[in-house]
């Protein structure tokens, strides 16, 4: 059984999720890093992009979370992921996203392309 | 005195209008519930986003240099009000409290010599500015199409007071709603949402064993993430605002309408009474009339 620590995912609408996982892997705006137990305590912007989570141990993957953005905050009591909305990689519908992605690149917005994309590279990988 | 008819209509009446205010006063029952719902289930991510800009408050010093969100435009010379009222009336006092506390900081601030300008979210509260000082009214974000409160429609609020601070058109932006205490009391309350105030750094020194400064490392940086959370933390402010305000517009419907079905009752007892009288006193003069009629022959 390896170490655990808490793990808090908050939209602003409502605690997503909350609970005791092995190691979660969170795409900071940096590039993406790896929170295990006893992690030093930092705070980071994330970029649109997949939380990986790895309930039981360290090797297996449980979830996938698609999060649009927001902060991640390491401290000694956990790590707590402030998201504006967030959505299971699961529940995501690979053709919509495309279908999306073709309307936000001709209407020519170009935040929404770069979120479509982000979601479509984390729902092929 | 009233004619029986007439009597038997008004009762007939008031029986219809209290069977509306006790629906309403139903309806808003189920909805109180909903909107408080909603409203703890917001907490924890207002609660976190405070605890965070408290440590950053801690470390980050205001200077010019800090973004302009934190650190104001340097001048106090033009006040934004953004009142935040319902799009429905029938709700007691809400939308009267909300507009009058409003009004006194506007007063305030003109006598001061200030310039005020008002953006109303909702429009029961717009209505008694319109007549006095509709010169001031910037804006009115229509809110009727919103059955419940979702982070987008406060992110888009935050999104138009953003884009004209941006614009330069005011320094100091105070939001005015209703806060819910319970069914029977909401305070109106104003809160400076721009510049923001940083959760006293004090609040977070004055407990310094516990939240020992272990050096948080900041990516990018300190700066960048502030920047990023300004923006952030006022549209939570404003989506805590609307949550509340439509738990205390609720709330305070509710109790409205609850009085004014009890008063409905009293008037339906009243009318009953005076009807009985008028209709007994009706009897006996028929009586009398036929008796002494008798009595003549």
């Amino acid at each position: 059984m390896a170490d655990l620590f808490s793990f808090e995912l908050v939209s602003p609408e409502r605690l997503l999720s909350s609970g005791k996982v092995a190691m979660v892997v969170v795409p900071g705006a940096e590039g993406d890093f790896a929170v295990l137990p006893g992690h030093a305590p930092m705070m980071s912007t994330i970029r649109p992009g997949a939380i990986a989570v790895y309930e039981a141990d360290m090797t297996t993957l449980t979830r996938r979370i698609f999060v649009d953005g927001g902060f991640a905050e390491v401290s000694e009591t956990g790590l707590t992921i402030l998201a504006e909305s967030a959505t299971a990689i699961a529940d995501i519908d690979p053709a919509k996203v495309a279908t999306d992605l073709a309307a936000a690149r001709s209407a020519g917005n170009e935040k929404a392309v770069a979120r479509l994309e982000a979601m479509q590279a984390a729902v092929v990988n | 005195m009233a004619s029986l008819k007439a009597l038997k209509m008004r009762i007939t009446s008031v029986k219809s209008t209290q069977k509306i205010t006790k629906a309403m006063k139903m309806v808003a029952a189920a909805k109180l519930r909903r909107a408080q719902e909603a409203a703890e289930a917001a907490r924890p991510y207002s609660e976190r986003m405070a605890s965070v800009m408290a440590s950053l408050g801690a470390t980050v010093q205001v200077g010019p240099e800090s973004p302009r969100l934190l650190a104001g435009t340097g001048k106090d010379q033009v006040h934004l009000l953004v009142i935040c009222s319902s799009e429905r009336g029938l709700a007691g006092g809400f939308n009267t409290n909300i507009a009058r506390l409003a009004r006194k900081k506007m007063e305030a601030l003109l006598a001061e010599g200030k310039t005020v300008k008002l953006l109303f979210v909702g429009k029961k509260a717009r209505a008694p500015f319109m007549r006095t000082h509709s010169d001031l009214i910037i804006g009115y974000l229509d809110q009727t199409a919103i059955k419940n409160v979702a982070f987008v429609d406060a992110k888009a609020i935050a999104d138009d007071v953003t884009s004209r601070f941006e614009a330069g058109e005011f320094d100091v932006a105070h939001l005015f709603f209703a806060r819910f205490r319970s069914a029977l009391v909401q305070e109106p309350t104003e809160i400076q949402i721009i510049p923001a105030a940083l959760p006293a750094a004090a609040a977070v020194e004055a407990k310094p064993s516990d939240a020992a400064p272990a050096a948080v490392e900041y990516e990018p940086d300190e700066e960048v993430i502030l920047a990023e959370l300004l923006p952030r933390n006022l549209s939570v402010q404003i989506f805590r605002a609307l949550l509340e305000n439509a738990a205390s517009e609720q709330g305070s419907r509710m109790t409205a309408m609850d009085n004014a079905t009890r008063n409905a009752g009293d008037m339906i007892k009243k009318l009953t009474i005076t009807y009985n009288r008028t209709r007994q006193a009706a009897i006996t003069k028929e009586l009398i009339e036929i008796i002494s009629g008798a009595e003549a022959l």
